[in-house]
């Protein structure tokens, strides 16, 4: 209701978005924490990088290294790329289907709350007694093994952080099943759209496994169980099983999304619908289907036998074929276009071959055999920040250029964009190129330090000079996302020029009813065939009426809060008397404000026909 | 123009010698493949990279092409193209037949490397050693020869070596890289493969490899390398005799060192064994077996093996590699005891 008001107070403003259920301000709150998160887990990897810069380093111990590999993983992987993906999901996808909002708008600002208050747990570990140190796999025996809270908060942050996000995949799965505009097929969706909804599914499905696996963990831990204590009959490779099954899809619940960033930009600055539209999502839903099919290569020295591993070893092969047809898509998306380098579409130009390098040693690591050298080694390393930094960042990176004026209604600044790019761009390669080959000299993966003379030396000097252009390139982003917003040189519906989708045909940003009347969708990339028609905007499908809104609620972030209060009593149960009474507490707390919201009618309110009219002549709402 | 054309050709060459000399040291590098195991899985690295690398070039032509041809001239609008059968056709089944290409001999590969049928045979005399994995250090033992050693692996060239891992504290990995790729040592079960060392190659090496560990194990996980040294069968067979020769305790050889023994005795064996017919089970054996501790390369793994390192190391191995589990278990030692205790320790020597 509040956001009509149109000039608001600091304290009115942090007021909006702590009880908001707007998607858009929720994608505002998760790229806002997510880009916190980013930037904690990337001092980390430069602290990393400072560390192995040169052999027998000091730069920091044995055991804070740990910690820090782990901290790194496991916040640019939970509380970094997945959230920063789901703010673009939260300010686009509803936009691109044409819907007012996502099917749940409540649970919407609950799955934030929750991942938000499960990553402040995880990272308060820091200055708890230390952070967890048994590597974002967590690993049972070494788990088990690890002395003090580390594990701990590792165990409970992700448990409350990986419940905001079930949340929040099935929010999206709902959206897009129900709420797409009048004429909005399946195969008329934008891409975005679709590999939100396969990668919605894919989290449905993954993150139960590891969830299984962490209460496993926290009874073995906290509780005094034995899952994984093999002394008392547990067995710790089930961990590694429950993990993979969900750690593979993990790998395309972040890169599909990326995919279908990179796909609407591809498309729209070639000025051309994307080539092969059926075959793109067909590919996309095989890649999601195989990716659950394929985790036991993360244990291909294991011991599972050589049956298990040719199997996966095959079925890990066969999901290079769909990844190679939507490469060729996009190269023939661009073949006959009429190109034009923006800043976003540098970032998906340099994506092919960066994410081909990730493909490519993705393929030789399938072959069980010779996969036996590459395991755990700096090979692996590599190619996973191939995939992930040159799929899923570079997709970020280019989401954040590219629906900046969607989202905040200004433009970046497009040269410091491009330097962002060419700096990311060189010190990517430089960090990670040479990563290849000291696996293959035989350099071990999650190593505090190394001996000289093991011809380790020059490269990884090289490797830590390109963390630092890396780092200049982010610094630079900001500098940017400063400029820009101070600057606050608003924009129109259609500031590229050249949108295609349907998030372009509204205002920038948009009302927080989105779409006055609902478009009426006449095929795929509805905008573009309206504008090629030479009309202004989109047909409605339905007579300007009153619009039903959902009401802000504070309960979102109690409920969260609760969770959070539950979790250090279970931390320490056991060593003080008073954790029982906090994890009653904070469970009290959380199925309270539960019960609150199950007794208490809340039927939103209307917004009139009257209002909206008035709005033709006042212009964009901000 | 120019000057783009130059610093292309620099880092074409800077790229170049990268790769020529690319290839790692000969007793640590995948890619200087030294033994059967090395070799199967370097002829499938070379295989795949060589598929890729056409892969590679077909893309890269393709988007060089764009790049050139394709940008924005003026404000025309393309052509609207849906896709094309053919072509789609064509990039889905020649990456199948590619990966089919990759697939057989990597089934193949696959089984060959884990055929251990040869352990389990009756009366076989294959080589047979049961690896255990501590916190940051390596036992070996040999149960056909009835012989323990540690952190330093013996093994005859030119035939199957197979090994049963296991870990004992956590989750470890056992990895020769220039010999063979890894296998885990689990806390769970007994893993099984082998690996084969080249006589030839093992020389060019300097018949001493380099062993880690692959799987983080805590906070000396970098630090818990071992050596492996490649014998001719029949250096192999004398050096299992004189092990086996050593039924009790090596007498100390000096005056120094009979005291270094006592201070051992009395200090160090509850732990450390000087016996290589260790007769307790694989779980009783707390701490490297030292029989032969003056034959060996490195000191705890990873330090020069000097007496001026041996005793920094009994001095404070926390410093050297944190979170071990010999710190505190022994009284402090003075100087004059550290002095003899390394040299009773270097003097434990089987081979002349």
């Amino acid at each position: 209701m509040s956001t009509y008001a149109q000039k608001k107070g600091f304290g009115a403003t942090v007021w909006d978005f702590l009880t908001t259920v707007d998607h858009k301000k929720i994608a505002i709150l998760y790229l806002l924490a997510g880009g916190l998160f980013f930037l904690v887990g990337g001092l980390e990897a430069v602290f990393i990088r400072i560390q192995l810069a040169v052999p027998n380093n000091d730069f920091v111990s044995a055991g804070a290294f740990n910690e820090i590999i782990t901290m790194h993983g496991t916040t640019m992987i939970f509380l970094a790329a997945m959230p920063i993906l789901f703010g673009f999901m939260n300010a686009v996808m509803p936009l691109q289907i044409g819907a007012r909002d996502v099917a749940f708008p409540f649970l919407n600002a609950l799955g934030f709350w929750l991942f938000f208050f499960g990553g402040v747990f995880l990272n308060l570990s820091w200055f708890m007694g230390g952070a967890p140190d048994a590597g974002w796999t967590s690993y049972a025996s070494l788990a088990i093994h690890s002395k003090g809270h580390g594990i701990d908060f590792y165990v409970l942050g992700l448990q409350i952080s990986g419940l905001g996000t079930l949340i929040g995949g099935i929010n999206f799965l709902v959206t897009i099943i129900n709420m797409r505009a009048p004429g909005m097929t399946y195969m008329r969706m934008p891409l975005f759209t679709w590999t939100t909804f396969v990668a919605s599914a894919l989290i449905l499905f993954a993150f139960p496994p590891l969830t299984v696996g962490l209460v496993l963990m926290m009874f073995d831990r906290m509780f005094g169980s034995n899952f994984f204590v093999v002394a008392n009959g547990g067995n710790t490779v089930i961990w590694e099983h429950l993990f993979w099954i969900f750690g593979h899809p993990e790998v395309y619940i972040l890169v599909l999304p990326a995919f279908g960033i990179f796909s609407e930009i591809f498309s729209t600055f070639s000025r051309k619908r994307l080539f092969g539209y059926s075959s793109m999502v067909f590919a996309t839903v095989l890649i999601g289907f195989l990716g659950f099919m394929v985790w036991a290569h993360h244990m291909f020295t294991t011991g599972l036998g050589p049956v298990a591993n040719a199997i996966f070893a095959v079925a890990t092969m066969a999901i290079g074929v769909p990844t190679g047809i939507k490469i060729f898509n996009w190269l023939f998306t661009m073949w006959g276009g009429s190109v034009k380098f923006t800043a976003p579409m540098h970032w998906a130009f340099a994506f092919i071959p960066s994410f081909i390098m990730g493909g490519v040693t993705g393929v030789m690591l399938a072959a069980a055999a010779a996969d036996y050298q590459y395991h755990d080694t700096y090979f692996v390393v590599a190619h996973f920040h191939y995939v992930i930094v040159g799929g899923v960042v570079f997709s970020i990176f280019a989401g954040v250029q590219y629906w900046w004026p969607k989202i905040f209604g200004t433009m970046l600044n497009e040269t410091l964009g491009k330097l962002t790019f060419w700096l990311f761009f060189i010190g990517f390669h430089m960090t990670f190129f040479i990563q290849h080959f000291l696996g293959l000299w035989g350099m071990p993966r999650r190593v505090f330090t190394y001996l000289p003379g093991q011809g380790f030396d020059t490269a990884n000097m090289i490797s830590s000079i390109g963390a630092l252009f890396m780092s200049l390139g982010v610094i630079v982003l900001l500098i940017n996302v400063v400029v820009t917003s101070v600057k606050n040189v608003k924009v129109g519906d259609d500031p590229w020029g050249d949108g295609r989708t349907l998030e372009w045909a509204i205002p920038s940003p948009p009302p927080f009813y989105n779409f006055k009347q609902l478009p009426l969708v006449r095929g795929l990339d509805a905008f573009w065939i309206e504008k090629m028609e030479g009309k202004k905007g989109m047909t409605p499908a339905e007579p300007l009426g009153d619009i039903h809104m959902p009401n802000a609620s504070f309960l979102p972030f109690v409920i969260a809060f609760g969770l959070f209060i539950a979790a250090f009593g279970a931390l320490y149960n056991g060593e003080h008397s008073w954790a029982i009474p906090v994890i009653v507490i904070g469970l009290l707390v959380t199925f309270g404000s539960m019960l609150v919201r199950s007794v208490k009618d809340d039927h939103g309110f209307h917004i009139h026909k009257e209002e909206l009219m008035d709005d033709n002549d006042k212009g964009v709402k901000a | 123009m120019k000057r783009l054309a130059k610093w292309r050709l620099i880092s074409f060459l800077a790229i170049l010698t990268l790769v020529l000399s690319g290839c790692g040291e000969p007793y640590l590098s995948a890619l200087k493949p030294a033994g059967e195991v090395a070799d199967t899985q370097y002829d499938l690295m070379k295989l795949s990279t060589f598929i890729m690398v056409g892969v590679i070039l077909v893309v890269v032509i393709i988007f060089v092409t764009v790049f050139f041809r394709f940008r924005r001239k003026d404000d025309t609008i393309p052509k609207q193209v849906e896709g094309s059968h053919k072509l789609e056709i064509i990039w889905t089944v020649i990456p199948i037949l590619l990966l089919l290409i990759l697939a057989v001999p990597t089934v193949a590969a696959t089984f060959k490397l884990a055929n251990v049928d040869q352990m389990d045979k009756k009366n076989s005399k294959a080589l047979v050693i049961n690896v255990r994995s501590h916190l940051y250090w390596w036992d070996f033992e040999y149960p056909n020869q009835k012989i323990v050693t540690s952190q330093e692996l013996v093994v005859p060239t030119d035939e199957k070596v197979y090994f049963n891992l296991k870990s004992l504290d956590v989750k470890h990995s056992f990895w020769i890289p220039a010999v063979g790729g890894k296998m885990d040592t689990n806390t769970d079960n007994e893993n099984k493969f082998w690996l084969e060392f080249d006589s030839k190659r093992a020389n060019d090496a300097g018949g001493l490899f380099y062993g880690k560990c692959a799987e983080l194990c805590g906070p000396s996980h970098a630090l818990m390398d071992f050596k492996v040294k490649a014998l001719s069968r029949d250096d192999f067979d004398s050096w299992v005799k004189s092990m086996k020769d050593v039924k009790k305790p090596q007498k100390a050889q000096t005056d120094l060192a009979a005291e270094g023994q006592e201070i051992f005795n009395n200090s160090c064996i509850g732990c450390h064994a000087v016996t290589p017919s260790n007769q307790m089970p694989d779980t009783a054996r707390m701490a490297p077996n030292l029989t032969n501790f003056g034959d060996r390369s490195r000191v705890a793994g990873v330090l020069d093996h000097n007496k001026e390192d041996l005793k920094n190391w009994i001095r404070d191995p926390e410093k050297y590699k944190p979170g071990n589990m010999m710190t505190n278990k022994y009284p402090k030692m003075s100087e004059d005891q550290l002095d003899a205790l390394a040299e009773y320790l270097m003097g434990l020597k089987v081979q002349q």
